[in-house]
Protein backbone atom coordinates (compact mmCIF):
# COMPACT_ATOMS: atom_id res chain seq x y z
CA UNK A 1 0.00 0.00 0.00
CA UNK A 2 3.21 2.35 -0.33
CA UNK A 3 1.35 3.82 -3.85
CA UNK A 4 -1.29 4.80 -1.27
CA UNK A 5 -0.28 8.14 0.11
CA UNK A 6 1.31 9.86 -3.07
CA UNK A 7 -1.92 9.02 -5.00
CA UNK A 8 -4.15 10.62 -2.49
CA UNK A 9 -1.25 13.37 -2.84
CA UNK A 10 -1.54 13.83 -6.51
CA UNK A 11 -5.58 13.65 -6.45
CA UNK A 12 -5.43 16.25 -3.76
CA UNK A 13 -3.26 18.85 -6.08
CA UNK A 14 -4.57 17.98 -9.31
CA UNK A 15 -7.93 18.36 -8.09
CA UNK A 16 -6.77 21.75 -6.06
CA UNK A 17 -4.82 22.98 -9.17
CA UNK A 18 -8.15 22.17 -11.37
CA UNK A 19 -10.54 24.05 -9.44
CA UNK A 20 -8.34 27.14 -9.35
CA UNK A 21 -7.25 27.31 -12.50
CA UNK A 22 -11.05 27.23 -13.30
CA UNK A 23 -11.88 29.67 -10.68
CA UNK A 24 -8.79 32.14 -11.59
CA UNK A 25 -10.14 32.34 -15.40
CA UNK A 26 -13.90 33.26 -14.35
CA UNK A 27 -12.96 36.54 -13.23
CA UNK A 28 -16.69 37.23 -11.82
CA UNK A 29 -18.81 35.90 -8.81
CA UNK A 30 -15.61 36.56 -6.79
CA UNK A 31 -17.15 38.99 -4.37
CA UNK A 32 -20.57 39.37 -2.27
CA UNK A 33 -20.51 42.28 -0.56
CA UNK A 34 -17.99 42.61 2.20
CA UNK A 35 -16.86 39.15 0.89
CA UNK A 36 -13.51 38.91 -1.10
CA UNK A 37 -12.44 35.61 -2.34
CA UNK A 38 -8.94 35.05 -1.59
CA UNK A 39 -7.93 33.59 -5.20
CA UNK A 40 -8.58 37.85 -5.80
CA UNK A 41 -7.20 39.55 -2.90
CA UNK A 42 -5.86 41.53 -2.79
CA UNK A 43 -7.72 42.63 -6.16
CA UNK A 44 -5.84 45.24 -7.42
CA UNK A 45 -7.71 46.46 -10.45
CA UNK A 46 -11.18 45.02 -11.28
CA UNK A 47 -15.18 45.78 -10.77
CA UNK A 48 -16.14 45.26 -7.04
CA UNK A 49 -15.99 47.24 -4.41
CA UNK A 50 -12.42 45.63 -2.94
CA UNK A 51 -10.43 47.02 -6.07
CA UNK A 52 -7.31 48.80 -4.91
CA UNK A 53 -6.09 50.47 -8.08
CA UNK A 54 -9.90 51.01 -9.94
CA UNK A 55 -11.31 49.17 -12.46
CA UNK A 56 -9.38 46.66 -14.95
CA UNK A 57 -6.46 47.86 -16.81
CA UNK A 58 -6.56 49.53 -19.93
CA UNK A 59 -3.34 47.96 -21.22
CA UNK A 60 -4.85 44.19 -20.49
CA UNK A 61 -4.46 42.89 -24.09
CA UNK A 62 -7.75 42.28 -26.21
CA UNK A 63 -6.10 38.65 -27.24
CA UNK A 64 -3.00 37.42 -26.76
CA UNK A 65 -1.26 35.20 -30.10
CA UNK A 66 0.77 32.21 -29.40
CA UNK A 67 1.83 29.83 -31.60
CA UNK A 68 -0.11 31.54 -34.77
CA UNK A 69 -3.75 31.29 -32.91
CA UNK A 70 -5.22 34.19 -31.36
CA UNK A 71 -6.33 33.61 -27.24
CA UNK A 72 -9.36 35.88 -25.53
CA UNK A 73 -8.48 35.65 -21.87
CA UNK A 74 -10.69 38.04 -20.55
CA UNK A 75 -8.98 39.79 -17.85
CA UNK A 76 -9.16 38.42 -14.29
CA UNK A 77 -7.77 40.04 -10.82
CA UNK A 78 -6.86 36.54 -10.20
CA UNK A 79 -4.00 36.55 -12.99
CA UNK A 80 -2.46 39.75 -10.93
CA UNK A 81 -1.49 38.04 -8.05
CA UNK A 82 -2.17 34.28 -7.84
CA UNK A 83 1.98 33.79 -8.81
CA UNK A 84 2.72 34.50 -5.42
CA UNK A 85 0.67 32.07 -3.37
CA UNK A 86 1.83 29.53 -6.38
CA UNK A 87 5.29 30.46 -5.81
CA UNK A 88 5.04 30.20 -2.25
CA UNK A 89 3.41 26.99 -2.17
CA UNK A 90 5.74 25.74 -5.42
CA UNK A 91 8.60 26.08 -3.50
CA UNK A 92 7.37 25.22 -0.03
CA UNK A 93 9.83 22.62 1.59
CA UNK A 94 6.95 20.20 2.10
CA UNK A 95 4.50 20.73 -1.06
CA UNK A 96 8.10 20.14 -3.27
CA UNK A 97 8.42 16.67 -1.10
CA UNK A 98 4.88 16.50 -1.99
CA UNK A 99 5.02 16.73 -5.68
CA UNK A 100 8.93 15.01 -6.07
CA UNK A 101 6.87 11.96 -4.42
CA UNK A 102 3.64 11.92 -5.95
CA UNK A 103 4.19 13.58 -9.43
CA UNK A 104 7.89 13.27 -10.46
CA UNK A 105 8.39 9.77 -8.91
CA UNK A 106 11.85 10.90 -7.18
CA UNK A 107 11.04 9.05 -5.49
CA UNK A 108 7.26 7.46 -5.41
CA UNK A 109 7.65 6.44 -1.92
CA UNK A 110 10.58 5.15 0.19
CA UNK A 111 12.75 1.79 -0.49
CA UNK A 112 10.68 1.43 -3.35
CA UNK A 113 11.95 1.55 -6.97
CA UNK A 114 12.05 4.81 -9.13
CA UNK A 115 11.99 4.88 -13.33
CA UNK A 116 14.67 7.48 -13.32
CA UNK A 117 18.07 6.82 -14.06
CA UNK A 118 19.74 10.23 -13.87
CA UNK A 119 19.20 12.69 -11.17
CA UNK A 120 20.78 15.68 -9.93
CA UNK A 121 18.40 16.62 -7.68
CA UNK A 122 18.09 20.53 -6.51
CA UNK A 123 21.83 20.89 -7.78
CA UNK A 124 21.08 22.66 -10.91
CA UNK A 125 18.59 24.51 -13.28
CA UNK A 126 15.45 24.53 -12.97
CA UNK A 127 15.49 22.95 -9.40
CA UNK A 128 18.25 25.17 -8.24
CA UNK A 129 15.54 28.05 -8.63
CA UNK A 130 13.76 26.59 -5.01
CA UNK A 131 16.35 28.28 -3.10
CA UNK A 132 14.80 31.71 -3.91
CA UNK A 133 11.40 30.37 -1.52
CA UNK A 134 12.10 33.14 1.17
CA UNK A 135 11.28 35.77 -1.06
CA UNK A 136 7.91 34.39 -1.71
CA UNK A 137 7.98 34.39 1.61
CA UNK A 138 7.98 37.77 2.22
CA UNK A 139 5.59 38.44 -0.54
CA UNK A 140 3.21 35.85 1.36
CA UNK A 141 3.52 37.69 4.89
CA UNK A 142 1.89 40.47 3.18
CA UNK A 143 -0.67 38.27 1.48
CA UNK A 144 -1.59 37.49 5.23
CA UNK A 145 -1.56 41.03 6.29
CA UNK A 146 -4.11 41.65 3.15
CA UNK A 147 -6.50 38.13 4.01
CA UNK A 148 -6.61 39.37 7.70
CA UNK A 149 -8.06 42.60 6.58
CA UNK A 150 -10.45 40.62 4.34
CA UNK A 151 -11.49 38.45 6.91
CA UNK A 152 -12.00 41.12 9.70
CA UNK A 153 -13.75 42.99 7.05
CA UNK A 154 -16.20 40.49 6.12
CA UNK A 155 -17.75 41.37 9.57
CA UNK A 156 -19.43 44.07 8.65
CA UNK A 157 -21.98 46.11 6.14
CA UNK A 158 -22.57 49.37 5.79
CA UNK A 159 -19.12 50.57 7.57
CA UNK A 160 -16.90 49.78 9.91
CA UNK A 161 -19.28 50.10 12.68
CA UNK A 162 -22.32 48.33 11.14
CA UNK A 163 -21.14 44.63 12.52
CA UNK A 164 -23.09 41.63 11.41
CA UNK A 165 -21.42 38.21 11.24
CA UNK A 166 -22.47 35.82 8.22
CA UNK A 167 -21.58 31.84 7.85
CA UNK A 168 -18.89 33.60 4.99
CA UNK A 169 -17.12 36.42 7.61
CA UNK A 170 -16.18 32.87 9.71
CA UNK A 171 -15.03 31.43 6.45
CA UNK A 172 -13.10 34.05 5.28
CA UNK A 173 -11.45 34.96 8.81
CA UNK A 174 -10.99 31.13 9.43
CA UNK A 175 -9.30 31.25 6.09
CA UNK A 176 -6.70 33.67 7.11
CA UNK A 177 -5.75 31.89 10.50
CA UNK A 178 -5.36 28.68 8.71
CA UNK A 179 -3.47 30.44 6.03
CA UNK A 180 -1.37 32.79 8.97
CA UNK A 181 -0.60 28.73 10.72
CA UNK A 182 0.56 27.97 7.44
CA UNK A 183 2.87 30.86 6.51
CA UNK A 184 4.24 31.40 10.19
CA UNK A 185 5.77 27.71 10.15
CA UNK A 186 7.76 28.20 6.84
CA UNK A 187 10.89 26.46 7.50
CA UNK A 188 12.78 29.83 5.59
CA UNK A 189 11.23 31.89 8.29
CA UNK A 190 11.93 29.81 11.13
CA UNK A 191 15.80 30.11 9.71
CA UNK A 192 15.67 33.56 9.34
CA UNK A 193 13.89 34.50 12.40
CA UNK A 194 16.21 32.51 14.71
CA UNK A 195 17.82 29.43 12.99
CA UNK A 196 20.38 31.08 11.02
CA UNK A 197 21.98 31.81 14.87
CA UNK A 198 24.61 29.29 16.37
CA UNK A 199 23.92 30.42 19.77
CA UNK A 200 20.56 31.07 21.51
CA UNK A 201 21.84 32.38 24.30
CA UNK A 202 24.44 34.77 23.73
CA UNK A 203 22.91 38.45 23.64
CA UNK A 204 19.27 39.69 24.58
CA UNK A 205 18.41 39.54 21.15
CA UNK A 206 19.61 36.32 20.31
CA UNK A 207 17.08 35.33 23.72
CA UNK A 208 14.30 36.99 22.03
CA UNK A 209 15.29 35.29 18.73
CA UNK A 210 14.98 31.62 20.57
CA UNK A 211 11.44 32.58 21.82
CA UNK A 212 10.05 33.38 18.01
CA UNK A 213 12.12 30.65 16.21
CA UNK A 214 10.87 28.16 19.18
CA UNK A 215 7.20 29.48 18.44
CA UNK A 216 7.54 29.23 14.52
CA UNK A 217 9.34 25.35 15.44
CA UNK A 218 5.85 24.71 16.89
CA UNK A 219 3.79 25.71 13.93
CA UNK A 220 6.92 24.02 11.41
CA UNK A 221 6.25 20.39 13.25
CA UNK A 222 2.32 20.35 11.87
CA UNK A 223 3.75 22.32 8.77
CA UNK A 224 2.12 19.39 6.40
CA UNK A 225 -1.09 19.59 8.10
CA UNK A 226 -1.81 23.41 8.24
CA UNK A 227 -0.40 22.91 4.26
CA UNK A 228 -3.31 21.10 3.41
CA UNK A 229 -6.02 22.56 5.81
CA UNK A 230 -5.22 25.83 4.37
CA UNK A 231 -5.29 24.68 0.54
CA UNK A 232 -8.63 23.32 1.75
CA UNK A 233 -10.02 25.95 3.07
CA UNK A 234 -8.74 28.45 0.24
CA UNK A 235 -11.05 26.89 -2.33
CA UNK A 236 -13.57 26.42 0.37
CA UNK A 237 -13.57 29.73 0.52
CA UNK A 238 -13.64 30.76 -3.08
CA UNK A 239 -16.69 28.00 -3.68
CA UNK A 240 -18.96 29.78 -0.42
CA UNK A 241 -18.04 33.25 -1.80
CA UNK A 242 -19.08 32.41 -5.24
CA UNK A 243 -21.85 30.38 -4.40
CA UNK A 244 -23.11 33.30 -2.14
CA UNK A 245 -22.68 36.08 -5.60
CA UNK A 246 -23.95 33.37 -8.52
CA UNK A 247 -27.10 33.40 -5.73
CA UNK A 248 -27.18 29.25 -5.60
CA UNK A 249 -26.89 29.93 -1.66
CA UNK A 250 -28.20 32.25 1.14
CA UNK A 251 -25.38 33.38 3.15
CA UNK A 252 -26.71 31.96 6.63
CA UNK A 253 -26.98 35.14 8.65
CA UNK A 254 -25.24 34.65 12.32
CA UNK A 255 -26.34 37.98 14.25
CA UNK B 1 0.76 -24.52 21.65
CA UNK B 2 4.31 -22.39 20.35
CA UNK B 3 3.56 -20.30 17.26
CA UNK B 4 5.50 -21.05 14.20
CA UNK B 5 6.06 -18.72 12.05
CA UNK B 6 8.05 -18.71 8.29
CA UNK B 7 11.47 -16.38 7.78
CA UNK B 8 12.63 -15.75 3.99
CA UNK B 9 16.41 -14.66 4.65
CA UNK B 10 18.47 -13.98 2.07
CA UNK B 11 21.52 -16.48 2.13
CA UNK B 12 24.60 -15.80 0.14
CA UNK B 13 27.67 -13.28 -0.87
CA UNK B 14 29.15 -11.07 -4.04
CA UNK B 15 28.45 -14.12 -6.07
CA UNK B 16 25.28 -14.68 -5.52
CA UNK B 17 22.56 -15.75 -3.32
CA UNK B 18 18.47 -16.72 -3.11
CA UNK B 19 15.99 -16.27 -0.42
CA UNK B 20 16.13 -19.48 1.85
CA UNK B 21 12.88 -20.15 3.85
CA UNK B 22 13.11 -21.29 7.42
CA UNK B 23 10.28 -22.27 9.87
CA UNK B 24 10.76 -20.62 13.35
CA UNK B 25 8.81 -21.11 17.11
CA UNK B 26 7.92 -17.46 17.87
CA UNK B 27 6.87 -16.36 21.19
CA UNK B 28 4.85 -13.36 22.69
CA UNK B 29 7.47 -10.09 22.50
CA UNK B 30 9.91 -11.68 19.81
CA UNK B 31 11.66 -9.31 17.39
CA UNK B 32 13.24 -10.20 14.20
CA UNK B 33 16.79 -10.24 15.58
CA UNK B 34 15.54 -13.30 18.03
CA UNK B 35 14.35 -14.90 15.68
CA UNK B 36 17.46 -15.15 13.21
CA UNK B 37 19.28 -16.27 16.75
CA UNK B 38 16.71 -19.03 16.54
CA UNK B 39 17.57 -19.63 12.67
CA UNK B 40 21.16 -20.06 14.20
CA UNK B 41 20.50 -22.03 16.69
CA UNK B 42 18.86 -24.53 15.24
CA UNK B 43 18.83 -24.31 11.11
CA UNK B 44 21.71 -22.50 9.69
CA UNK B 45 24.80 -21.93 12.65
CA UNK B 46 27.00 -20.40 9.53
CA UNK B 47 24.21 -17.33 8.64
CA UNK B 48 25.93 -14.31 9.10
CA UNK B 49 24.24 -11.68 11.27
CA UNK B 50 26.11 -8.56 12.85
CA UNK B 51 24.77 -7.17 16.15
CA UNK B 52 25.69 -6.42 19.50
CA UNK B 53 23.34 -4.44 22.18
CA UNK B 54 20.05 -5.91 21.43
CA UNK B 55 18.67 -2.47 22.67
CA UNK B 56 18.36 -0.76 19.51
CA UNK B 57 21.59 1.07 20.64
CA UNK B 58 24.48 0.23 18.91
CA UNK B 59 23.19 0.53 15.10
CA UNK B 60 24.40 -3.13 13.90
CA UNK B 61 21.47 -4.68 12.87
CA UNK B 62 20.13 -2.86 10.34
CA UNK B 63 18.70 -5.03 7.51
CA UNK B 64 15.42 -4.63 5.65
CA UNK B 65 12.38 -6.85 6.59
CA UNK B 66 9.71 -6.81 4.37
CA UNK B 67 11.30 -4.22 2.34
CA UNK B 68 11.48 -1.63 4.89
CA UNK B 69 15.04 -0.39 6.67
CA UNK B 70 15.05 -1.11 10.27
CA UNK B 71 16.51 -2.63 13.01
CA UNK B 72 16.26 -6.35 13.07
CA UNK B 73 16.88 -5.57 17.50
CA UNK B 74 13.88 -2.98 17.35
CA UNK B 75 11.37 -4.78 15.08
CA UNK B 76 8.52 -6.64 16.97
CA UNK B 77 6.97 -9.56 15.29
CA UNK B 78 3.19 -8.85 16.36
CA UNK B 79 4.26 -5.38 14.43
CA UNK B 80 4.54 -7.32 11.11
CA UNK B 81 1.57 -9.02 8.96
CA UNK B 82 0.97 -12.35 10.29
CA UNK B 83 -0.33 -13.49 6.96
CA UNK B 84 2.94 -14.01 5.23
CA UNK B 85 6.31 -15.01 5.84
CA UNK B 86 8.65 -12.22 6.91
CA UNK B 87 11.13 -11.28 4.91
CA UNK B 88 14.77 -10.12 6.11
CA UNK B 89 17.32 -8.74 3.58
CA UNK B 90 20.61 -7.15 3.67
CA UNK B 91 20.79 -3.09 3.10
CA UNK B 92 20.95 -2.58 -0.13
CA UNK B 93 22.65 0.45 -0.59
CA UNK B 94 26.54 -1.38 0.52
CA UNK B 95 28.75 -3.92 -0.90
CA UNK B 96 27.26 -7.23 0.46
CA UNK B 97 30.13 -9.22 3.14
CA UNK B 98 27.92 -12.41 3.29
CA UNK B 99 24.31 -13.25 4.08
CA UNK B 100 22.87 -10.19 6.20
CA UNK B 101 26.35 -8.20 6.84
CA UNK B 102 27.43 -5.42 4.41
CA UNK B 103 30.34 -3.78 4.43
CA UNK B 104 29.04 0.16 5.74
CA UNK B 105 33.14 1.56 5.79
CA UNK B 106 32.64 4.11 2.77
CA UNK B 107 30.69 5.81 5.77
CA UNK B 108 33.70 6.01 8.01
CA UNK B 109 35.73 7.48 5.15
CA UNK B 110 32.97 9.60 4.45
CA UNK B 111 32.95 11.01 8.11
CA UNK B 112 36.95 10.99 8.52
CA UNK B 113 36.83 13.82 5.47
CA UNK B 114 34.72 16.57 7.43
CA UNK B 115 36.52 18.50 9.76
CA UNK B 116 36.06 17.81 13.39
CA UNK B 117 34.82 20.07 16.22
CA UNK B 118 37.36 23.15 16.44
CA UNK B 119 36.57 25.37 18.98
CA UNK B 120 36.62 29.07 18.83
CA UNK B 121 40.17 30.77 20.01
CA UNK B 122 38.80 32.02 23.80
CA UNK B 123 35.33 30.12 23.74
CA UNK B 124 33.79 30.34 26.80
CA UNK B 125 32.55 26.66 27.77
CA UNK B 126 29.18 27.55 29.24
CA UNK B 127 26.57 26.19 27.67
CA UNK B 128 22.51 27.39 28.37
CA UNK B 129 20.32 24.84 27.84
CA UNK B 130 18.44 25.80 24.90
CA UNK B 131 21.89 25.77 22.70
CA UNK B 132 21.93 22.08 24.45
CA UNK B 133 18.62 21.29 22.98
CA UNK B 134 19.04 22.07 19.40
CA UNK B 135 22.31 20.36 18.85
CA UNK B 136 21.92 17.40 21.49
CA UNK B 137 19.36 15.44 19.18
CA UNK B 138 21.57 15.25 16.56
CA UNK B 139 23.83 13.63 19.08
CA UNK B 140 21.43 11.04 19.58
CA UNK B 141 23.05 9.20 16.11
CA UNK B 142 23.69 5.54 16.64
CA UNK B 143 25.53 5.19 13.37
CA UNK B 144 22.78 2.12 11.87
CA UNK B 145 22.89 3.68 8.40
CA UNK B 146 19.26 3.28 7.61
CA UNK B 147 19.19 6.67 6.45
CA UNK B 148 21.65 6.03 4.44
CA UNK B 149 20.44 2.82 2.75
CA UNK B 150 17.01 4.34 2.18
CA UNK B 151 18.43 7.61 0.55
CA UNK B 152 17.46 7.07 -2.89
CA UNK B 153 20.36 9.49 -3.63
CA UNK B 154 22.81 6.50 -2.65
CA UNK B 155 20.26 3.36 -3.11
CA UNK B 156 19.25 4.46 -6.49
CA UNK B 157 21.84 6.81 -8.07
CA UNK B 158 24.91 5.72 -6.65
CA UNK B 159 26.23 9.01 -5.60
CA UNK B 160 28.79 7.96 -3.34
CA UNK B 161 31.55 9.83 -4.84
CA UNK B 162 29.62 13.54 -4.68
CA UNK B 163 27.16 12.94 -1.79
CA UNK B 164 27.44 12.36 1.68
CA UNK B 165 24.25 11.04 3.00
CA UNK B 166 21.60 12.04 5.66
CA UNK B 167 23.86 10.44 8.27
CA UNK B 168 26.82 13.24 8.01
CA UNK B 169 24.18 16.07 7.38
CA UNK B 170 23.36 15.62 10.96
CA UNK B 171 27.02 15.45 11.96
CA UNK B 172 27.58 18.61 9.69
CA UNK B 173 24.64 20.49 11.34
CA UNK B 174 25.92 19.11 14.19
CA UNK B 175 29.08 21.20 13.86
CA UNK B 176 27.75 24.29 11.76
CA UNK B 177 25.19 25.24 14.64
CA UNK B 178 27.69 24.37 17.54
CA UNK B 179 27.91 27.85 19.55
CA UNK B 180 31.78 26.89 20.05
CA UNK B 181 32.76 25.65 16.81
CA UNK B 182 34.85 28.39 14.97
CA UNK B 183 35.17 26.20 11.27
CA UNK B 184 33.33 27.95 8.37
CA UNK B 185 32.05 25.12 7.01
CA UNK B 186 29.69 26.26 4.44
CA UNK B 187 31.68 26.41 1.62
CA UNK B 188 32.35 22.52 2.06
CA UNK B 189 28.49 21.75 2.79
CA UNK B 190 27.78 23.43 -0.42
CA UNK B 191 30.65 21.98 -2.67
CA UNK B 192 31.80 18.70 -1.32
CA UNK B 193 29.27 17.46 0.80
CA UNK B 194 26.49 17.46 -1.90
CA UNK B 195 23.41 18.85 0.27
CA UNK B 196 22.07 20.06 -3.17
CA UNK B 197 21.16 16.54 -4.10
CA UNK B 198 19.15 15.52 -1.45
CA UNK B 199 15.67 17.07 -2.54
CA UNK B 200 13.86 16.74 0.91
CA UNK B 201 11.85 13.76 0.46
CA UNK B 202 11.95 12.77 4.15
CA UNK B 203 12.81 9.03 3.71
CA UNK B 204 16.08 9.37 5.74
CA UNK B 205 13.34 10.86 8.55
CA UNK B 206 11.16 8.33 8.43
CA UNK B 207 13.49 5.46 8.69
CA UNK B 208 15.75 6.92 11.51
CA UNK B 209 15.29 4.61 14.58
CA UNK B 210 16.32 7.65 17.37
CA UNK B 211 13.23 9.54 15.37
CA UNK B 212 16.55 12.23 15.18
CA UNK B 213 14.21 14.84 12.56
CA UNK B 214 16.74 14.64 10.12
CA UNK B 215 15.09 16.82 7.13
CA UNK B 216 13.61 19.17 9.20
CA UNK B 217 16.04 19.65 11.66
CA UNK B 218 19.22 19.85 9.99
CA UNK B 219 19.00 19.60 6.13
CA UNK B 220 16.73 21.91 5.70
CA UNK B 221 18.54 24.45 8.07
CA UNK B 222 21.56 23.74 6.41
CA UNK B 223 19.96 24.39 3.08
CA UNK B 224 18.69 27.74 4.50
CA UNK B 225 22.45 28.77 5.53
CA UNK B 226 23.71 28.07 1.94
CA UNK B 227 21.08 29.47 0.89
CA UNK B 228 22.25 32.99 2.82
CA UNK B 229 25.70 32.37 1.85
CA UNK B 230 25.45 31.65 -1.91
CA UNK B 231 21.76 32.14 -3.56
CA UNK B 232 20.22 35.02 -1.77
CA UNK B 233 20.81 37.60 -4.64
CA UNK B 234 20.41 40.35 -2.20
CA UNK B 235 22.80 39.08 0.68
CA UNK B 236 25.08 38.00 -2.57
CA UNK B 237 24.91 41.83 -3.44
CA UNK B 238 25.64 43.29 -0.33
CA UNK B 239 28.51 41.22 0.43
CA UNK B 240 30.01 42.25 -3.14
CA UNK B 241 29.35 45.74 -1.88
CA UNK B 242 30.38 45.60 1.50
CA UNK B 243 32.94 43.21 1.46
CA UNK B 244 32.86 39.49 2.45
CA UNK B 245 32.10 39.98 6.30
CA UNK B 246 28.84 41.81 6.50
CA UNK B 247 25.94 39.29 6.53
CA UNK B 248 27.95 36.17 7.47
CA UNK B 249 28.75 35.10 10.85
CA UNK B 250 31.55 36.67 12.73
CA UNK B 251 33.83 34.14 12.65
S1 LIG C 1 15.48 13.83 2.57
FE1 LIG C 1 17.34 14.04 1.37
S2 LIG C 1 18.91 12.95 2.51
FE2 LIG C 1 16.90 12.30 3.34
S3 LIG C 1 16.43 10.46 2.19
FE3 LIG C 1 15.47 12.15 1.08
S4 LIG C 1 16.99 12.81 -0.45
FE4 LIG C 1 18.04 11.49 1.04
S1 LIG D 1 20.61 9.63 11.67
FE1 LIG D 1 19.19 8.07 12.47
S2 LIG D 1 18.99 6.63 10.75
FE2 LIG D 1 20.77 7.87 10.31
S3 LIG D 1 22.50 6.74 11.11
FE3 LIG D 1 21.86 8.13 12.72
S4 LIG D 1 20.41 7.00 13.96
FE4 LIG D 1 20.66 5.85 12.06
S1 LIG E 1 8.60 25.76 3.88
FE1 LIG E 1 6.52 25.54 3.50
S2 LIG E 1 5.99 27.60 3.35
FE2 LIG E 1 8.11 27.81 3.57
S1 LIG F 1 21.77 -4.93 18.10
FE1 LIG F 1 22.42 -2.96 18.64
S2 LIG F 1 21.01 -1.75 17.55
FE2 LIG F 1 20.24 -3.73 17.20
Amino acid sequence: MWWLEPLAVALGLSAFGIYSFWAALQGDHYAWGPYLSPFYSPELFGNSSHALFGPPPSWWPAAFSMFGVELHIPFSPAFLILWAPLGFRGTCYYYRKAYYRSFFQNPTACAVGKPWKSYCGETAFPLILQNIHRYFLYVAIVFIAFLTYDGLKAFTREGPKDYVAGLGSVVLLLNAFFLAMYTFGCHSLRHLVGGHLDSFSDSASSCTRHKIWSGVTCLNERHMMWAWISLFWVGFSDVYVRLVSMGRIADLRIF
Amino acid sequence: MAETREFQVFRGDRSGGKMETYPVEVTPGMVVLDAMHRIQATAAPDMAVRWNCKAAKCGSCSAEVNGKPKLMCKTRLDALPADRPVEVRPLRTFPLIRDLVTDVSWNYEVNKKIPPFTPKPGAVWRWKQEDVDRVQEFRKCIECFLCQTVCHVLRDHQKQPVFNGPRFFVRLASLEMHPMDGLDRLEQIKEKSGLGYCNITKCCTEVCPEDIRITDNAIIPLKERVVDRFYDPIRVLFRKIFGSASLTKPE
